[in-house]
């Protein structure tokens, strides 16, 4: 059995990646484990991160994609305009605001300030007291697992999703798994967490993270609201951090994250860690006090250093091929992470630069 | 209907008042409204009070602006209950957190099993802590209520426990979550607790095995148990036509309970072939005392080999159809109960990592414990067996869990004898192909995500179903679908990470942190707004 890719890994930046390669003719085999993943794991939300500019054009390219799929998908795939409000807790993180707004509309993505009284008015629920928020409105958030599922079927005949687990990688292009060796042109790993487990010098690492979802409160939080300081614990890169993140999920149910633990790697539900989280939650929106969790779940977000995925050839391994270590951002970057991957492996010119995803930028470093 | 009249108890369900007898749930309030309903479902049909023993979520209702399931709440004066869907910061008094509380032996549940486990322990001294979901003791079999008081056995055993200063019974109080390595969160009503312990005794009972047909979701269907459970919280069903169908010796239990609440009960469809049953019955002179209950409980209307098809109606239920014997007829009637057997309740132990047999009931040994160390398990959890293994198995649980392991065996004897009978109920009460063959594509089989059974086709496992159909992703976490869908598949739902419950968000952020606590603010300013490297 030979096709032109073998994708090992079918989470949304595998499946983008087969459905960006399919797109361009190319047969495609994904082999999945059946491991937990951040995609179904994660929040699915889709956010623009500006916290240097390769993060930027990654995650506002992605944006203009995930528009243009947005009016193809079905109901399942859960998309919600909701927009994003980046909430400033004091004048200190007011300032950051302006900042972050300033480094958006120098990418072209818009975003508004909403005042103490004009975040009331947008979000009544939140406490008092906040000094306002910066409003993305082109900013929303997905059911990832169903969109992996609709990419997959969209092009019916050159994209084959098999389960099992993959156990090496050779690089005449054979790929050694517990169903079978499948043959390919070229090999690409997008395994999230478990990348490394095929490729060792791979520098991800985990980021432990935690989430409660509640019952449905229908329409009673409008916005995806995250903490102005979700910015800085994101690219933490030791120890643990809380910064508050409350999602509408279109059933009117309520996604609450985000905390961060590096370096530990089980699944775990640390119950201080949930205490921690929906304290500062309840704090930031008191009314979340009587409403009901129905799950809490922990999971691991594939990390790197730097806090860029791994997206390219790999430096010395002939035909194979990385995207992974997008952390908690996989879901968001996944359509620019394949038309990278797509425009590389075809030979076209990429949308945007790839030089800063690059593997070779960890040989470049002291 | 044996107890005193009791004294009358005016709440208000959606503006309009309701008096109930005192004891009343709110369950049982609910049915005494226009439109019966407990809320509307995700595609807005109205859903009423279902399983009728805090499994199924359907009766999740606001009162006084906090969420709370109508079964395991009795009816208190003054009460806003509202079923118009669950609003954020409507809250009329916010449930506080208590402090931490300790005990040396945690027992979960106080029916047969528990109230037992709770008594043997007693005797050593240890500090007890006894509780329970429902608003009193007495597990399903020993349920009192407004015109229900509780059984002699019962009463002479929380009389026993009356005198021992070492034992704390507290209802109304469900385990919601675990909170730590020997810690579980406690929610009532109005307050929540981090209850820590020594030891665990897991008595946490069964639920009804709930099977999907057409019709089963419409007002006026419940679980056979869900039925006798509602009537004894003060549901009122005199003068109802009701069909009774499904199988196993509760069927009759629930029909004998309906007529003297006056129902009148047209049929009694046991889904099992005659054969089983008379093998069943001839079996009982093994056990005495069981085959005397039989005898009480003798069903004029008891047909084998039937089944209910479809339950039809638009907004309740109006009719229903039956397959009796060979053949098929409409019968009209107000309610039908409809389950089939129990299955172990497990949640909690499944949560502590306790193993599970391959029947889904926990794992014991004959000490009655588990395959985690300082926890036990008795009763109906460890298999369904009936009130007197419980007993026995709780006694065992309460002696060996406070050092008293010589006093032990005698009783092993005992819950032998009763492991018998239960082996005899499953083999003579297994399902037929025709039970999990009812439903049609449109069937719903999640009933807090109205996910239809059609839907199912092409997932090939419970996580592949939820991630794909939502199946099981509901307030209920699969309590009802899950054990449908075991029936049905064969797949086998994945054990609770953290909660057993529902439960409020304030009650899960109550669990205090060992270290100190960054403030997500701290390393902002700490790092401004340049980007970390």
């Amino acid at each position: 059995m030979s096709d032109d890719v073998v994708i090992v890994g079918a989470g949304i930046v595998g499946a983008a990646c087969a459905d960006a390669l399919a797109a361009c003719g190319l047969s495609v085999r994904l082999i999945d484990a059946r491991w937990p993943s951040a995609t179904n794991a994660g929040m699915g939300h889709l956010l623009i991160l500006d916290d240097n500019p390769a993060e930027l054009a990654l995650s506002s390219h992605s944006l203009h994609l995930w528009r243009q799929w947005q009016p193809q998908m079905d109901a399942a795939c859960g998309w919600t305009g909701c927009g994003t409000l980046w909430i400033a807790a004091n004048e200190a993180e007011a300032q950051i605001a302006m900042h972050k707004q300033a480094k958006l509309a120098e990418a072209g993505v818009v975003s508004e300030w909403l005042d103490a009284a004009a975040l009331a008015r947008a979000e009544p629920l939140l406490r008092a007291g906040l000094a306002g928020a910066l409003r993305v409105p082109g900013d929303a958030a997905v059911y990832a697992p169903r969109v992996a599922a609709w990419l997959l079927a969209r092009h019916p005949g050159r994209i084959t999703l098999t389960h099992g687990e993959v156990r090496r990688i050779a690089d005449d292009g054979a790929v050694v798994s517990s169903v079978g060796t499948f043959h390919a042109g070229q090999v690409l790993l997008a395994g999230g967490v478990a990348s490394p487990r095929l490729c060792p010098d791979l520098p991800i690492f985990a980021k432990k993270g935690y989430l409660v979802i509640t019952d449905r409160y229908p329409a009673q939080v409008r916005h995806q609201l995250v903490e102005l300081a979700y910015m800085a614990s994101s690219h933490q890169a030791e120890g643990d951090s809380v910064a508050v993140n409350v999602q509408p999920r279109p059933t009117g149910q309520l996604l609450i994250g985000s905390t961060r633990q590096c370096g530990r790697e089980d699944t775990q539900v640390d119950p201080a860690i949930v205490a921690w989280l929906l304290r500062d939650a309840i704090a930031l929106m008191p009314a979340l006090a009587s409403a009901r969790a129905i799950r809490t779940w922990a999971g691991l977000r594939p990390a790197t250093a730097d806090g860029l995925p791994v997206i390219g050839a790999h430096p010395d391994r002939a035909r194979l091929w990385i995207a992974a270590g997008h952390e908690g951002h996989g879901v968001t970057t996944a359509p620019a992470t394949a038309a990278l991957i797509a425009a590389m492996m075809t030979g076209e010119e990429p949308p945007l630069d790839a030089a800063p995803y690059r593997f070779e930028r960890w040989a470049a470093r002291p | 209907m044996n107890a005193a009249t009791p004294a009358l108890v005016t709440v208000r369900i959606d503006g309009a008042a309701i008096t109930v007898p005192e004891g009343t749930s709110i369950a049982a309030a609910l049915a005494r409204t226009e439109s019966g309903r407990a809320r509307l479902s995700v595609s807005g049909k109205p859903r009423a009070p279902f399983c009728g023993m805090g499994v199924c979520h359907e009766c999740r209702v606001q009162v006084d602006g906090v969420q709370q399931l109508a079964c395991l709440l009795a009816c208190r004066p003054g009460q806003e209950i509202r079923t118009d869907g669950a609003r954020l910061g409507s809250v009329v008094s916010a449930p506080s957190s208590e402090p931490e509380r300790s005990c040396d032996i945690l027992i979960a549940g106080a029916g047969p099993a528990g109230l037992q486990a709770a008594l043997a322990a007693a005797g050593s001294g240890a500090r007890i802590t006894l509780l329970d979901e429902n608003p009193a003791a007495g597990g399903q079999v020993w349920r009192s209520g407004p015109h229900h008081r509780v059984p002699d056995a019962a009463q002479a055993l929380l009389d026993a426990l009356e005198r021992h200063a070492n034992v704390t019974l507290i209802c109304g109080a469900r385990v919601v979550a675990r909170a730590g390595e020997r810690a579980l969160l406690v929610e009532t009503a109005t307050s929540a607790w981090v209850q820590r312990f020594d030891q665990l005794i897991v008595c946490t009972g069964a639920r009804e095995r709930l099977l999907p047909f057409p019709g089963w979701t419409l007002p006026g269907v419940t679980g056979a148990g869900g039925l006798q459970a509602l009537i004894k919280q003060g549901f009122k069903v005199r003068g109802e036509r009701i069909v009774i169908a499904g199988s196993g010796p509760l069927l009759l239990a629930t029909a004998a309970t309906a007529r003297l609440a006056g129902a009148r009960v047209l049929h009694v469809a046991e889904q099992a072939e005659w054969g089983e049953v008379v093998r069943f019955a001839a079996s009982l002179w093994r056990w005495p005392a069981k085959a005397l209950q039989a005898l009480t409980l003798i069903e004029p209307t008891y047909r084998a080999g039937s089944l209910a098809l479809a339950a039809h109606g638009g907004d309740r239920l109006q009719a229903v159809t039956l397959r009796i014997g060979g053949r098929t007829r409409e019968v009209e009637c107000g309610r039908l109960a409809c389950g089939f057997g129990l299955a172990p309740r497990t949640r909690l132990a499944e949560l502590m990592g306790c193993a599970l047999q391959t029947d889904g009931a926990i794992a014991v040994d004959a000490a009655q414990q588990t395959s985690v160390a300082g926890i036990f398990a008795a009763g109906e959890c460890t298999g369904i067996g009936g009130n007197e293994r419980a007993q026995a198995q709780g006694r065992i649980a309460g002696l060996q869990a406070s050092g008293q392991a010589a006093k032990v065996a005698a009783l092993n004897r005992e819950t032998a004898t009763w492991e018998r009978f239960a082996a005899g109920v499953q083999r003579h009460f297994a399902l037929r192909p025709a039970v999990t063959e009812r439903g049609d594509l449109d069937t719903l089989i999640c009933r807090c995500e109205d996910v239809a059974l059609g839907a199912l086709d092409g997932c090939d496992g419970w996580v592949d179903a939820k991630l794909q159909t939502r199946c099981g992703m509901g307030s209920c976490q699969g309590r009802v679908c899950g054990t449908a869908v075991q029936a049905l598949k064969g797949w086998t739902p994945t054990a609770p990470r953290q909660l057993t419950e529902p439960v409020r968000l304030a009650t899960l952020a109550s669990v205090a942190h060992e270290q100190a606590l960054a403030s997500p603010h701290d390393f902002l300013d700490a790092s401004a707004h340049t980007p970390l490297k």
